[in-house]
Protein backbone atom coordinates (compact mmCIF):
# COMPACT_ATOMS: atom_id res chain seq x y z
CA UNK A 1 0.00 0.00 0.00
CA UNK A 2 2.04 3.43 -0.98
CA UNK A 3 -0.06 5.78 0.61
CA UNK A 4 -2.08 5.30 3.49
CA UNK A 5 -4.60 7.93 4.12
CA UNK A 6 -4.84 9.78 7.18
CA UNK A 7 -8.08 11.94 7.74
CA UNK A 8 -7.42 14.43 10.72
CA UNK A 9 -10.49 15.63 12.48
CA UNK A 10 -11.04 19.15 10.68
CA UNK A 11 -13.08 20.24 14.26
CA UNK A 12 -13.18 18.50 17.43
CA UNK A 13 -16.63 19.34 19.00
CA UNK A 14 -16.98 19.42 23.19
CA UNK A 15 -20.15 19.57 24.83
CA UNK A 16 -21.80 22.35 25.51
CA UNK A 17 -22.99 23.67 28.47
CA UNK A 18 -25.27 25.85 29.52
CA UNK A 19 -25.25 27.57 32.91
CA UNK A 20 -27.45 30.01 34.84
CA UNK A 21 -27.00 33.13 37.20
CA UNK A 22 -25.36 34.38 35.44
CA UNK A 23 -26.58 32.98 31.81
CA UNK A 24 -23.45 31.83 29.94
CA UNK A 25 -22.14 28.77 27.71
CA UNK A 26 -19.11 26.84 28.82
CA UNK A 27 -17.49 24.26 26.48
CA UNK A 28 -16.49 21.30 28.25
CA UNK A 29 -14.20 17.94 26.97
CA UNK A 30 -16.21 14.49 27.43
CA UNK A 31 -16.67 12.23 27.55
CA UNK A 32 -17.06 12.57 31.16
CA UNK A 33 -19.45 11.76 34.11
CA UNK A 34 -22.60 14.17 35.30
CA UNK A 35 -20.65 14.08 39.04
CA UNK A 36 -17.37 14.86 37.19
CA UNK A 37 -18.98 17.59 35.10
CA UNK A 38 -20.74 19.53 37.80
CA UNK A 39 -17.13 19.13 40.30
CA UNK A 40 -15.06 20.32 37.50
CA UNK A 41 -17.49 23.40 37.09
CA UNK A 42 -17.28 23.44 40.93
CA UNK A 43 -21.20 23.41 41.35
CA UNK A 44 -22.71 21.49 44.25
CA UNK A 45 -25.29 18.53 43.19
CA UNK A 46 -27.72 19.43 45.74
CA UNK A 47 -28.63 22.67 43.91
CA UNK A 48 -28.61 21.88 40.56
CA UNK A 49 -30.46 19.82 38.03
CA UNK A 50 -28.47 18.34 35.15
CA UNK A 51 -30.27 18.58 32.17
CA UNK A 52 -29.21 16.85 28.34
CA UNK A 53 -31.48 18.04 25.38
CA UNK A 54 -34.89 18.13 27.42
CA UNK A 55 -34.05 14.68 29.36
CA UNK A 56 -33.02 15.27 33.20
CA UNK A 57 -29.74 12.66 34.03
CA UNK A 58 -28.52 11.26 37.09
CA UNK A 59 -25.18 11.66 38.35
CA UNK A 60 -23.41 9.03 36.92
CA UNK A 61 -24.56 9.22 33.66
CA UNK A 62 -21.78 9.29 31.30
CA UNK A 63 -22.40 12.80 28.53
CA UNK A 64 -20.53 12.87 25.19
CA UNK A 65 -19.03 15.73 23.31
CA UNK A 66 -21.50 15.56 20.87
CA UNK A 67 -24.44 16.72 24.06
CA UNK A 68 -26.10 19.71 24.96
CA UNK A 69 -26.18 20.45 28.68
CA UNK A 70 -28.34 22.25 30.58
CA UNK A 71 -27.15 23.13 34.31
CA UNK A 72 -30.13 24.15 36.03
CA UNK A 73 -29.74 26.08 39.28
CA UNK A 74 -32.84 24.79 41.80
CA UNK A 75 -32.13 27.19 44.37
CA UNK A 76 -35.09 30.33 45.02
CA UNK A 77 -34.34 33.11 47.79
CA UNK A 78 -37.62 34.68 47.44
CA UNK A 79 -38.78 33.84 51.05
CA UNK B 1 -28.40 4.23 37.81
CA UNK B 2 -31.54 2.39 37.62
CA UNK B 3 -34.83 3.13 39.55
CA UNK B 4 -34.70 1.67 42.93
CA UNK B 5 -38.83 0.96 42.38
CA UNK B 6 -39.21 -0.40 38.94
CA UNK B 7 -39.10 -4.38 39.10
CA UNK B 8 -38.28 -3.94 35.48
CA UNK B 9 -35.34 -1.62 36.54
CA UNK B 10 -35.91 1.67 34.12
CA UNK B 11 -33.10 3.42 33.76
CA UNK B 12 -33.29 6.42 36.79
CA UNK B 13 -33.42 10.21 35.56
CA UNK B 14 -32.72 10.87 39.48
CA UNK B 15 -31.11 10.20 42.27
CA UNK B 16 -32.09 10.50 45.63
CA UNK B 17 -28.97 10.13 48.45
CA UNK B 18 -31.40 10.74 51.03
CA UNK B 19 -33.74 7.77 50.70
CA UNK B 20 -30.75 5.84 49.23
CA UNK B 21 -33.15 5.63 46.20
CA UNK B 22 -33.17 6.52 42.43
CA UNK B 23 -36.85 6.58 40.69
CA UNK B 24 -37.69 6.92 37.00
CA UNK B 25 -39.78 9.05 35.63
CA UNK B 26 -43.51 7.93 36.85
CA UNK B 27 -42.27 6.90 40.33
CA UNK B 28 -40.90 9.80 40.55
CA UNK B 29 -43.68 11.71 39.88
CA UNK B 30 -45.90 9.37 42.38
CA UNK B 31 -43.01 9.47 44.85
CA UNK B 32 -43.85 12.97 45.02
CA UNK B 33 -47.66 13.01 45.15
CA UNK B 34 -46.98 10.77 47.96
CA UNK B 35 -45.17 12.99 49.86
CA UNK B 36 -47.60 15.89 49.39
CA UNK B 37 -50.86 13.48 50.51
CA UNK B 38 -48.62 12.55 53.11
CA UNK B 39 -47.50 15.97 54.57
CA UNK B 40 -51.28 17.28 53.87
CA UNK B 41 -52.87 14.51 56.17
CA UNK B 42 -50.24 14.14 58.58
CA UNK B 43 -50.82 17.72 59.47
CA UNK B 44 -54.20 17.95 59.21
CA UNK B 45 -54.13 20.66 56.18
CA UNK B 46 -57.19 20.42 54.21
CA UNK B 47 -59.70 17.14 53.03
CA UNK B 48 -61.21 17.10 49.56
CA UNK B 49 -64.09 19.60 49.96
CA UNK B 50 -62.10 22.29 51.35
CA UNK B 51 -61.66 25.26 48.44
CA UNK B 52 -57.64 26.44 48.20
CA UNK B 53 -55.92 29.16 47.40
CA UNK B 54 -52.54 28.57 46.08
CA UNK B 55 -50.30 31.49 46.23
CA UNK B 56 -48.15 31.41 43.05
CA UNK B 57 -45.32 33.55 42.06
CA UNK B 58 -44.23 31.65 38.21
CA UNK B 59 -41.32 30.21 40.21
CA UNK B 60 -40.80 26.19 40.30
CA UNK B 61 -42.36 25.73 43.65
CA UNK B 62 -45.54 27.70 43.75
CA UNK B 63 -46.43 26.21 39.92
CA UNK B 64 -45.39 22.61 41.03
CA UNK B 65 -47.98 22.78 43.90
CA UNK B 66 -50.56 24.00 42.08
CA UNK B 67 -50.12 21.26 39.52
CA UNK B 68 -49.92 18.22 41.86
CA UNK B 69 -52.86 19.44 44.44
CA UNK B 70 -55.07 19.64 41.28
CA UNK B 71 -53.58 16.11 39.95
CA UNK B 72 -54.49 14.77 43.46
CA UNK B 73 -58.14 16.47 43.00
CA UNK B 74 -58.31 19.34 45.28
CA UNK B 75 -60.29 21.92 44.54
CA UNK B 76 -57.23 24.79 43.88
CA UNK B 77 -57.45 28.09 42.49
CA UNK B 78 -54.79 30.14 42.70
CA UNK B 79 -53.76 33.82 43.19
CA UNK B 80 -50.19 36.32 41.33
CA UNK B 81 -49.54 39.24 42.66
CA UNK B 82 -47.97 41.40 39.94
CA UNK B 83 -44.99 43.17 41.85
CA UNK B 84 -43.91 45.82 38.89
CA UNK B 85 -39.92 44.47 38.85
CA UNK B 86 -39.78 45.26 35.11
CA UNK B 87 -39.52 42.08 32.89
CA UNK B 88 -38.70 39.56 35.38
CA UNK B 89 -42.43 40.56 36.24
CA UNK B 90 -43.97 40.34 33.04
CA UNK B 91 -42.08 36.88 32.50
CA UNK B 92 -43.21 35.41 35.62
CA UNK B 93 -46.89 36.57 35.29
CA UNK B 94 -46.96 35.48 31.37
CA UNK B 95 -45.86 32.16 32.52
CA UNK B 96 -48.37 31.93 35.14
CA UNK B 97 -51.13 32.93 32.94
CA UNK B 98 -50.02 30.07 30.55
CA UNK B 99 -50.20 27.57 32.94
CA UNK B 100 -53.99 28.94 34.27
CA UNK B 101 -54.86 28.54 30.69
CA UNK B 102 -53.16 25.39 29.52
CA UNK B 103 -53.46 23.14 32.61
CA UNK B 104 -55.13 24.54 35.61
CA UNK B 105 -58.25 25.38 33.24
CA UNK B 106 -59.02 22.05 32.02
CA UNK B 107 -59.56 21.40 35.79
CA UNK B 108 -62.20 23.76 36.50
CA UNK B 109 -59.66 25.69 38.28
CA UNK B 110 -59.33 29.86 38.07
CA UNK B 111 -56.04 32.27 38.41
CA UNK B 112 -57.11 35.54 40.41
CA UNK B 113 -54.34 38.20 39.68
CA UNK B 114 -53.39 41.44 42.13
CA UNK B 115 -51.13 44.45 40.47
CA UNK B 116 -49.20 46.18 43.11
CA UNK B 117 -49.06 49.24 41.02
CA UNK B 118 -53.00 49.49 40.21
CA UNK B 119 -53.16 50.02 44.03
CA UNK B 120 -50.07 51.25 45.09
CA UNK B 121 -49.24 53.55 42.11
CA UNK B 122 -45.72 52.01 42.44
CA UNK B 123 -43.99 48.82 41.91
CA UNK B 124 -42.34 47.10 44.52
CA UNK B 125 -38.77 49.00 43.52
CA UNK B 126 -40.03 52.47 44.09
CA UNK B 127 -42.53 51.47 47.54
CA UNK B 128 -38.63 50.43 49.09
CA UNK B 129 -37.07 53.01 48.42
CA UNK B 130 -40.41 55.68 49.37
CA UNK B 131 -40.24 53.68 52.23
CA UNK B 132 -36.56 53.45 53.19
CA UNK B 133 -37.66 49.75 53.80
CA UNK B 134 -35.01 46.26 51.76
CA UNK B 135 -37.30 45.21 49.06
CA UNK B 136 -37.53 41.79 50.23
CA UNK B 137 -39.57 42.72 53.42
CA UNK B 138 -41.16 44.98 51.52
CA UNK B 139 -42.34 42.39 49.43
CA UNK B 140 -42.73 40.02 51.87
CA UNK B 141 -45.26 42.40 53.59
CA UNK B 142 -47.28 42.99 50.65
CA UNK B 143 -47.43 38.76 49.78
CA UNK B 144 -48.80 37.85 53.02
CA UNK B 145 -51.19 41.11 52.83
CA UNK B 146 -52.81 40.33 49.93
CA UNK B 147 -52.35 36.50 49.62
CA UNK B 148 -54.20 36.31 53.37
CA UNK B 149 -56.97 39.26 52.28
CA UNK B 150 -57.79 37.16 49.10
CA UNK B 151 -58.37 34.13 50.69
CA UNK B 152 -60.40 35.47 53.60
CA UNK B 153 -62.48 37.63 50.80
CA UNK B 154 -62.75 34.95 48.49
CA UNK B 155 -64.10 32.64 50.98
CA UNK B 156 -61.21 30.03 50.59
CA UNK B 157 -60.59 27.32 53.54
CA UNK B 158 -56.98 27.44 53.02
CA UNK B 159 -54.45 29.36 51.97
CA UNK B 160 -51.28 27.17 50.06
CA UNK B 161 -47.78 28.44 49.80
CA UNK B 162 -44.76 26.57 47.92
CA UNK B 163 -42.70 26.21 50.87
CA UNK B 164 -40.70 23.54 50.44
CA UNK B 165 -37.80 21.61 52.90
CA UNK B 166 -35.12 23.82 52.14
CA UNK B 167 -36.91 26.95 52.84
CA UNK B 168 -38.23 25.77 55.92
CA UNK B 169 -34.80 24.42 56.79
CA UNK B 170 -33.10 27.51 55.90
CA UNK B 171 -35.42 29.42 57.74
CA UNK B 172 -35.09 27.39 61.04
CA UNK B 173 -31.16 28.08 60.86
CA UNK B 174 -31.43 31.56 60.62
CA UNK B 175 -33.98 32.28 63.65
CA UNK B 176 -31.75 29.47 65.37
CA UNK B 177 -28.02 31.39 64.83
CA UNK B 178 -30.25 34.39 65.39
CA UNK B 179 -31.87 32.67 68.68
CA UNK B 180 -35.08 34.44 67.56
CA UNK B 181 -37.35 32.06 69.50
CA UNK B 182 -40.59 34.10 69.12
CA UNK B 183 -40.40 33.30 65.26
CA UNK B 184 -40.30 29.45 65.94
CA UNK B 185 -43.62 29.32 66.95
CA UNK B 186 -44.45 30.19 63.08
CA UNK B 187 -42.45 27.37 61.68
CA UNK B 188 -44.76 24.99 61.47
CA UNK B 189 -46.35 22.99 58.33
CA UNK B 190 -49.78 24.72 59.25
CA UNK B 191 -51.03 27.84 60.94
CA UNK B 192 -54.18 27.60 62.13
CA UNK B 193 -56.70 30.49 61.41
CA UNK B 194 -56.02 32.11 65.09
CA UNK B 195 -58.22 34.42 64.59
CA UNK B 196 -60.70 36.30 62.64
CA UNK B 197 -59.20 37.50 59.45
CA UNK B 198 -56.36 35.41 59.70
CA UNK B 199 -56.66 32.83 56.45
CA UNK B 200 -55.35 29.14 57.17
CA UNK B 201 -52.00 28.63 55.53
CA UNK B 202 -50.63 25.24 54.65
CA UNK B 203 -46.46 24.62 52.95
CA UNK B 204 -47.64 20.90 51.42
CA UNK B 205 -44.24 20.54 50.13
CA UNK B 206 -42.66 20.64 53.59
CA UNK B 207 -41.42 17.26 52.77
CA UNK B 208 -39.63 17.67 49.34
CA UNK B 209 -36.24 19.68 48.91
CA UNK B 210 -36.05 22.25 46.41
CA UNK B 211 -33.90 20.33 43.53
CA UNK B 212 -36.86 16.97 44.18
CA UNK B 213 -39.29 19.84 43.45
CA UNK B 214 -37.86 20.85 39.98
CA UNK B 215 -36.95 17.83 38.94
CA UNK B 216 -40.52 17.42 39.33
CA UNK B 217 -41.52 20.78 37.19
CA UNK B 218 -38.99 19.65 34.51
CA UNK B 219 -40.51 15.83 34.20
CA UNK B 220 -43.85 17.32 34.06
CA UNK B 221 -42.85 19.80 31.91
CA UNK B 222 -44.11 23.21 33.75
CA UNK B 223 -43.28 26.05 32.01
CA UNK B 224 -41.63 28.21 35.11
CA UNK B 225 -39.70 31.08 35.39
CA UNK B 226 -35.81 29.77 36.33
CA UNK B 227 -33.91 33.53 36.72
CA UNK B 228 -33.78 34.36 40.27
CA UNK B 229 -36.05 37.41 41.36
CA UNK B 230 -33.19 40.15 40.77
CA UNK B 231 -34.47 41.87 44.20
CA UNK B 232 -33.41 38.19 46.10
CA UNK B 233 -29.34 38.85 45.09
CA UNK B 234 -27.57 38.71 48.62
CA UNK B 235 -30.33 37.68 50.19
CA UNK B 236 -29.02 35.79 53.93
CA UNK B 237 -31.51 32.79 52.87
CA UNK B 238 -29.31 32.39 49.36
CA UNK B 239 -26.21 31.88 52.17
CA UNK B 240 -28.06 29.62 54.41
CA UNK B 241 -28.99 27.09 51.27
CA UNK B 242 -25.72 27.12 50.36
CA UNK B 243 -24.82 26.11 53.35
CA UNK B 244 -27.23 23.74 54.22
CA UNK B 245 -26.48 22.24 50.78
CA UNK B 246 -23.07 21.68 51.61
CA UNK B 247 -23.84 19.90 54.53
CA UNK B 248 -26.31 17.91 52.47
CA UNK B 249 -23.63 16.42 49.82
CA UNK B 250 -21.61 15.82 52.72
CA UNK B 251 -24.07 13.82 54.47
CA UNK B 252 -28.06 13.16 52.87
CA UNK B 253 -30.69 14.09 54.63
CA UNK B 254 -29.22 16.57 57.17
CA UNK B 255 -31.88 18.93 56.02
CA UNK B 256 -34.62 17.00 57.15
CA UNK B 257 -32.99 15.53 60.30
CA UNK B 258 -32.42 19.31 61.44
CA UNK B 259 -36.17 20.74 60.01
CA UNK B 260 -38.40 17.25 61.11
CA UNK B 261 -36.49 16.75 64.63
CA UNK B 262 -37.57 20.20 64.91
CA UNK B 263 -41.41 19.75 64.23
CA UNK B 264 -41.08 16.40 66.29
CA UNK B 265 -40.09 18.90 69.42
CA UNK B 266 -42.49 21.09 68.50
CA UNK B 267 -45.27 18.26 68.78
CA UNK B 268 -44.04 17.17 72.03
CA UNK B 269 -45.96 18.23 75.30
CA UNK B 270 -43.58 20.45 77.14
CA UNK B 271 -42.33 19.09 80.47
CA UNK B 272 -39.35 21.18 82.44
CA UNK B 273 -36.20 19.87 81.44
CA UNK B 274 -34.40 17.08 83.93
CA UNK B 275 -31.23 19.17 85.51
CA UNK B 276 -27.99 17.79 84.40
CA UNK B 277 -27.48 17.09 88.09
CA UNK B 278 -30.15 15.57 88.45
CA UNK B 279 -29.98 13.35 85.28
CA UNK B 280 -26.27 12.13 86.47
CA UNK B 281 -27.11 11.53 90.03
CA UNK B 282 -30.17 8.88 88.30
CA UNK B 283 -27.69 7.34 85.45
CA UNK B 284 -24.38 7.46 86.65
CA UNK B 285 -22.29 5.26 89.68
CA UNK B 286 -18.49 4.27 90.35
CA UNK B 287 -16.75 2.00 88.46
CA UNK B 288 -16.34 -1.12 89.86
CA UNK B 289 -12.14 -1.25 88.43
CA UNK B 290 -11.19 2.63 89.04
CA UNK B 291 -13.89 4.40 91.02
CA UNK B 292 -14.56 7.27 88.51
CA UNK B 293 -18.33 8.06 87.76
CA UNK B 294 -19.62 5.73 84.36
CA UNK B 295 -23.08 4.68 82.95
CA UNK B 296 -21.27 1.07 81.78
CA UNK B 297 -21.07 -1.49 83.64
CA UNK B 298 -17.31 -1.20 83.73
CA UNK B 299 -15.86 3.00 82.54
CA UNK B 300 -14.39 3.26 78.98
CA UNK B 301 -11.17 3.75 80.64
CA UNK B 302 -10.82 0.55 82.28
CA UNK B 303 -11.85 -1.25 79.14
CA UNK B 304 -10.13 0.60 76.29
CA UNK B 305 -7.14 -0.19 79.10
CA UNK B 306 -7.86 -3.83 79.63
CA UNK B 307 -7.91 -4.50 75.84
CA UNK B 308 -4.79 -2.50 75.30
CA UNK B 309 -2.73 -4.82 78.07
CA UNK B 310 -4.78 -8.13 76.26
CA UNK B 311 -3.31 -6.99 72.85
CA UNK B 312 0.08 -5.86 74.27
CA UNK B 313 0.69 -9.45 75.22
Amino acid sequence: MPFAIRLSQPYHRRMIVQLSHPTRQVEIKGPKRTKELLRELNLVVEAHLVIRGDELVTEDEMLADADRIEIRPVISGGV
Amino acid sequence: MNCTKCPTSTKAVIGLPRHNAAFCKDCFTTFVHEQVARAIKSHKMFTPEDRILVAVSGGKDSLALWHILLKLGYRADALYVNLGIGGYSEESHRKVQLYADTVAAAHGATLLVHVVEQEAGAGIRELATILHRPTCSTCGTIKRYQFNRAAVEHDYDVMATGHNLDDEAARLLGNVLHWQEEYLDKQGPALPASVEGFAKKVKPLCRLSEREIAAYAVLNRIDYIVEECPMAKGSKMLLYKEVLNRLETESPGTKQRFYWGFLDKQTKPESAPESMAAKDQRTLHPCPSCGQPTTADTCSYCKMMAKAKTAAR
